[in-house]
């Protein structure tokens, strides 16, 4: 099984499965999540695996180029290279769901996904959700109707894994909303409001008879 | 109130869609042109001193710009915390910041930094440091007194009365004070209940960490940092830069959770800010999971005695406790003191003895945190009220409103008075809500091998202050804009307090714009958003400020339309003529005419006794339309408290030590409510933070080495989606007015995280039959060891397990 294949089974990825998948990346652990490069020191130092390469991303519909290192997570190429800053860093080790994304429509952590494992991919964040004229997805607008979260440092991730979580299961009960939602960490505890918004999400998103 | 009623009414926050849709910018989503990045070297010793920093070997690395040390920071003197540390007292402290052009080569950069460091003895435990010979966690000793460092040790005879099972009646102490014949109280009592207790230290944890970014222009610094307090953390900064404060320009828009944690701002933001004047390039420092453990904030832990003399109706006649605080290694924290503040407002007791002690410790610095001293106090003590309840006879509710205090009550050392309370009301609307008399019966009922519990927690802390600056003006283009100094913790307060301006108005809240978040943009001087102040404190500045613009309106109007100022009246964008509303001005013209008249109307003259902060403000603002700016000129007489009564039911697996929380209810006297949904997420919220403190959040140390080994979510572990009821959670406010307030609207950011541990240590207890579990937080290896009453491997006082 090759990581991409566990990555994209579980979005719930072991922290050592995504080691090994930065050191077979020719890396060190270390420096895989939380550090980067900026072009030209990296290739002046000749480190190992310091090469960035540049490669086409599908973000929020959009083909972008970008130069990604082999050790680069998503989040670092959405963060520093795309300029999209809306997906946010609470953990930065597959702990809190801040910086969730969907990959392929799927609920993902973007601080331990590597970039070069999502080429091909659709990668939708959340500033991917609205629709270009500013139309918000039903989620967002039950989670406006309900004035959600409070710091709504998580309200990122929350609304990706609400929309990813309604994918797959339309009709959730407030306890199956729970599950789905459970690898997302609200540190205000507004996790009341946050279920009432996802259950008013579920009513949104169900196509109208 | 006036008829415009925003005041009291649900509204969308007017930051929401930025939040919802990733276009709020916290402090680590902006960048500056040729940005650069720190890395930190932090002290690898709880406590140490450096010989020597040899920092050539980094300097010398492609990439690297520079090196900030402890020389280059202001000195300190004192118990004072510095930016870098020659001297670490803590794991984890900062020593050095490397400024690189990238991340990664800052971080190799910082391990060629090399470190001579002589470890030096260090304390974990307050109370290994009392003991005889046991460490101190500074120089020159272990505790505080009069404000300078000091040694308190006790002899092993008094050590072992503090670990026995006894009340210690006399034991060294640095503070103490007392009220009432405490003896002749106790005499008089038909029940003693004494308990040790041990509440634990937790860091803060606000899921973003305080990463910042700065950098200079023209002698002016820019920091971009989360902040719980806009106005105050520029003060802040400037002293610790020693500039004068229009120098110091503070952004922080929107701030990812605080509680406590970041009230002005971070020490640490000065790393990047130094760093960035050194190297000429702006600096980006962020901050990790880890690295927040090491020097963001946290609780301090007490850890002590309780006794309490009841009368046989339930009614406490006597109180006497003994804290001792886990202080970390800088200052001296105030839970110990609001500790014993809350208890005596919470019992109302004839006479209560408060003894305290604040020892040195070497572990993370501590900062108020979310009801400091409340959250301790209400959690450990409760409980023993409904022991009391239980073995006295007594309802639980009927004594609460029996001790509760009610409208002007007396506190503390110096018997302040409250403006008002309603804990009466409170209580009644807590047992109808709940449904109290039936499901308290549900006590112990058993299935399979799980308990019901049943339990209720009442918390009562401080909600507000007042004296700070409003400012407010109307531009040509005919919108109110309001100026607020304080914070965007997500409380919605930055907004709610505002629109107590648009009802003195009746001004329509589309029309308006909130100005925040930038000090650059102009903001006056504001109360800290800590301890539940705002809410108090801004709706009174903006209140004022409202009155006195619509008093310039109705000058304005009179001086160009005729009659009397009397004569006009504001609403809906126009000052007109009462009973001719076709006469008068739209507020654009009237702002034009203010920049015409000059003067007090257009922020050329100014109330003499603003805050020079508010002054610059508007000097900024001159000429630009009409302004009004001024200090809260309301009478506040007493002490403005809130308060909160959760219940709740659990279910205790017997077998597992398993806590399954089922059903919550809170009702809360906060004064007039401002905004109905926020006032109950941020109570909900609150009171589920409370119960994550009491059940889960741990902190324990490696005692050779005094690393702490919960530093991440999965081992310090707040609360998640999945430990809450999934049944909704309930609510009331009782929208009782404050007397002491033009609004009526007190604070509630802090009582409802002492309501909710209580609430869930009380069903615990109710669900184990009465045993009591004195310490916290209460993991499910606690409870079956007290099932099991198997030997649990730690001391009855020790800390930090
Ligand atoms: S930042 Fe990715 S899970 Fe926390
Ligand atoms: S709203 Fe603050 S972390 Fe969720």
């Amino acid at each position: 099984m090759s990581i991409l294949d566990i990555l994209s089974a579980d979005r719930s990825v072991s922290r050592r499965t995504f080691i090994k998948g930065v050191i077979a990346a020719g890396a060190t652990a270390s420096s895989a999540s939380y550090l980067f490069r900026g072009p030209g020191v990296a290739r002046a130092q000749g480190a190992p695996g310091a090469v960035e390469r540049l490669l086409t991303l599908n973000v929020n519909g959009q083909d972008r180029r970008v130069d990604v290192l082999p050790q680069e997570t998503l989040a670092m190429t959405l963060r520093y290279k795309l300029g999209l800053t809306g997906t946010k860093l609470g953990c930065d080790r597959a702990e809190c769901g801040a910086c969730s994304v969907l990959v392929d429509g799927v609920p993902h952590y973007a601080c331990s996904v590597l970039t070069h494992q999502v080429r091909n991919r659709r990668i939708t964040t959340i500033e991917g959700l609205a629709s270009s004229d500013g139309d918000l997805h039903p989620v967002q607008q039950a989670v406006y109707d309900e004035a959600g979260f409070q710091c709504a440092f998580c309200a990122p991730g929350f609304i990706m894994t609400m929309v990813g979580a309604l994918q797959v299961n339309p009709n959730p009960t407030r306890a199956e909303m729970a599950q789905a939602l459970s690898g997302n960490l609200c540190r205000c505890a507004d996790y009341d409001k946050i279920l009432d918004s996802a259950m008013r999400a579920a009513e949104y998103s169900r196509p109208q008879a | 109130m006036s008829d415009n009623g925003l005041i009291g009414t649900d509204h969308v926050p007017k930051d929401l869609l930025a939040k919802i849709t990733g276009r709020a910018k916290y402090a680590e989503d902006f960048r500056a042109d040729g940005m650069v990045f720190a890395k930190l070297l932090l002290s690898p010793v709880p406590r140490g001193r450096v010989r020597s920093l040899d920092v050539r070997a980094a300097m010398d690395m492609e990439g690297v710009l520079g090196v900030l040390t402890p020389d280059d920071v202001p000195s300190i003197s004192g118990a004072t915390e510095p930016i870098l540390a020659n001297e670490p007292l803590y794991q984890g402290q900062p020593i050095a910041a490397v400024a690189a052009v990238d991340e990664t080569t800052a971080a190799e950069a910082v391990e060629r930094l090399r470190l001579d460091i002589q470890r030096l003895p260090f304390a974990l435990d307050p109370v290994e440091s009392l003991r005889p010979g046991g460490p101190n966690g500074r120089d020159g000793g272990n505790v505080m007194k009069d404000g300078e460092v000091d040694t308190l040790k006790w002899s092993s005879a008094e050590i072992s009365r503090f670990e026995s099972d006894t009340f210690p009646d006399d034991l060294p102490v640095t503070d103490e004070w007392s009220v009432g014949d405490l003896e002749a109280a106790f005499a008089a009592s038909d029940l003693v209940i004494e308990e040790a207790m041990v509440y634990q230290s937790q860091t803060h944890h606000p899921l973003e960490s305080r990463s910042a970014m700065a950098y200079w222009r023209n002698g002016r610094v820019f920091i971009h940092c989360s902040t719980q307090s806009v106005s105050q953390t520029r003060r802040a900064f400037a002293g610790y830069l020693d500039m004068d404060e229009e120098d110091v320009v503070v952004i922080s828009e929107f701030c990812g959770g605080a509680f406590g944690s970041k009230i002005r701002g971070s020490l640490s933001d000065m790393i990047p800010a130094l760093l960035s004047q050194k190297v000429g390039r702006p600096v980006m420092r962020r901050v990790t999971r880890d690295e927040e453990t090491a020097f963001g904030r946290a609780r301090p832990g007490l850890q002590g005695w309780i006794k309490i003399g009841f009368r046989s109706d339930g009614k406490v006649l006597a109180l006497d406790s003994l804290m001792i605080q886990d202080n970390g290694p800088f200052g001296r924290s105030g839970d110990m003191v609001m500790f014993g503040n809350v208890l005596s407002l919470a019992y109302q007791p004839e006479a209560m003895r408060h003894r305290a002690t604040s020892v040195f410790t070497n572990t993370p610095p501590r900062s108020a945190q979310r009801a400091p001293g409340g959250l301790q106090g209400s959690a450990m003590v409760e409980p023993l009220l409904d022991r009391a309840a239980r073995e006295l006879g007594v309802d639980r509710m009927a004594m609460m409103k029996l001790n509760a205090p009610q409208g002007r009550a007396r506190f503390g050392p110096n018997q302040n008075e409250l403006t008002s309370a309603f804990v009466h009301e409170a209580v009644d609307r807590a047992v109808e809500l709940f449904g109290w008399n039936e499901k308290k019966e549900w006590n112990g009922r058993a299935n399979g091998s799980k308990v019901t519990g049943v339990g209720v927690g009442f918390a009562p802390f401080v909600g507000g202050s007042s004296g700070f600056d409003g400012l407010i003006l109307i531009r040509p283009d005919g919108k109110l804009y309001i100026h607020q100094g304080i914070g965007n913790l997500g409380t919605h307060s930055m907004l709610d307090t505002a629109r107590a301006a648009n009802d003195v108005l009746q001004h329509p809240w589309d029309d308006t714009e909130v100005v925040w978040g930038d000090t650059g943009k102009g903001l006056p001087w504001s109360s800290t958003q800590s301890g539940s102040q705002t809410t108090h404190a801004h709706t009174r500045a903006n209140h004022a400020a409202a009155h006195a613009l619509r008093e310039k309106l109705q000058e304005i109007a009179a001086g160009d339309l005729g009659g009397s100022a009397g004569d006009y009246d504001v609403a809906q964008g126009r000052v007109f003529r009462r009973g001719s509303p076709g006469t008068g001005l739209t507020f654009a013209q009237a702002a034009e005419r203010a920049i015409a008249l000059g003067g007090r109307y257009s922020g050329e003259e100014l109330p003499d006794d603003l805050d020079p902060m508010t002054v610059h403000a508007v000097r900024r603002m001159v000429g630009e339309g009409l302004i009004s700016a001024v200090k809260d000129p309301y009478s506040h007489d007493g002490s403005t408290w809130s308060s909160v009564i959760t219940c709740c039911v659990v279910e205790v697996d017997q077998e597992t030590g398993v806590v399954e929380m089922k059903e919550i209810v809170s009702v809360t006297d906060c004064g007039t409510v401002l905004n109905p949904r926020s006032l109950e997420a941020q109570v909900h919220g609150g009171v589920i933070q409370g119960m994550s403190s009491a059940l889960l959040e741990r902190w324990a140390f490696d005692p050779r080495w005094g690393a702490n080994s919960n530093k991440r979510f999965y081992t310090a572990k707040p609360i998640t989606i999945l430990d809450v009821p999934s049944r909704p959670l309930e609510f009331a406010a009782l929208d009782m007015a404050d007397p002491e307030t033009p609004v009526g609207a007190r604070g509630v950011g802090e009582p409802p995280v002492g309501a909710g541990a209580a609430a869930l240590i009380s069903a615990i207890t109710g669900a184990l039959g009465g045993r009591y579990l004195n310490r916290t937080p209460i993991t499910p290896d606690k409870i079956v060891a007290l099932l099991e009453g198997s030997r649990t491997g730690y001391g009855r006082m020790q800390t930090h397990v």
